[in-house]
């Protein structure tokens, strides 16, 4: 299926862009006239992977995060969140409810369990030394009448 | 700053405001632990009513200040979350581990 509407951006490992990635993925998947749990499951979604970059991928060190999204005609959309990082040893470990590598005892361990719960699938790409890929799909509910073709 | 916070007798009042993020969780829990560690109440309210957005970090925080008061021998109370700041509390199972209410004045 061909996506009828996609968006790129690349912006810097900086904390601040957190919020900027969020906002920019959700004012791009707005256009599918989505509900406001639906707008606020994919901000945070976005915000977790986005942490996990500045965080685990490039530990805190300056480098690019490319953002894509995708809207397909049957109200799907499509998220890549990729950085060019470190990369994860273990994907099943790291994936782990509450488990984290951070020592502080401040960061949760639960930002892959958050995506996987507001979203419909989070996919795991990652190489040690090579960066990793979270790809998240998520359904919208067809409120404007995008498409008749809806999901259920 | 995204943190104002209020001391009563017993009682340290937190209102966290805006989006909590990794990005601005820092300086939140710095504001408040420098308070708490200095006034050593017996319980602190977190108020979330003016928070917009809240990702893990805000998890984060809430466990962070858990073992603090722990520590301190008081007690933790969460109040005025939102449907979807509640929703992603819940994913943590924090309802379970301090008081989580609707309640509290400004």
């Amino acid at each position: 299926m061909r996506a009828i509407n996609e968006m790129k951006l690349t912006i810097k490992s900086r904390s601040t862009n957190e919020g900027f990635a969020r906002t920019a993925v959700a004012a791009f998947v707005a256009t599918l006239d989505p509900t406001v749990e639906e707008i606020t499951d994919i901000k945070t979604a976005v915000s977790e992977a986005v942490t996990n970059c500045v965080v685990h991928g490039y530990r805190e060190s300056i480098a690019n995060i490319y953002i894509t999204a995708a809207i397909y005609p049957d109200n799907r959309v499509v998220i890549r969140i990729k950085d060019k990082g470190c990369g994860i040893e273990d994907i099943d470990k790291a994936m782990e409810p509450l488990y984290t590598t951070c020592q502080s005892g401040e960061r949760a361990g639960l930002g892959f369990a958050v995506m996987q719960s507001l979203c419909d699938k989070v996919r795991v790409a990652s190489a040690p030394g090579r960066g990793t890929t979270v790809t998240l799909t998520k359904m919208i509910s067809s409120r404007g009448g995008n498409d008749e073709q809806h999901a259920s | 700053m995204s943190v104002r916070i209020y001391l009563t007798e017993d009682t340290m009042t937190a209102y966290l405001m805006g989006d909590i993020d990794h990005h601005c969780a820092k300086g939140i829990r710095e504001e408040i632990d420098e308070t708490a560690q200095r006034a050593h109440p017996k319980e602190m309210i977190l108020d979330f009513r003016d928070v917009a957005f809240m990702d893990s970090s805000g998890i984060g925080l809430v466990m962070g200040r858990y073992s603090l008061m722990q520590a301190l021998g008081g007690e933790l109370k969460v109040v005025n979350l939102s449907g979807p700041i509640k929703k992603v509390m819940r994913l943590a199972g924090l309802d379970r581990l301090c008081i989580i209410e609707n309640g509290g004045t400004k």
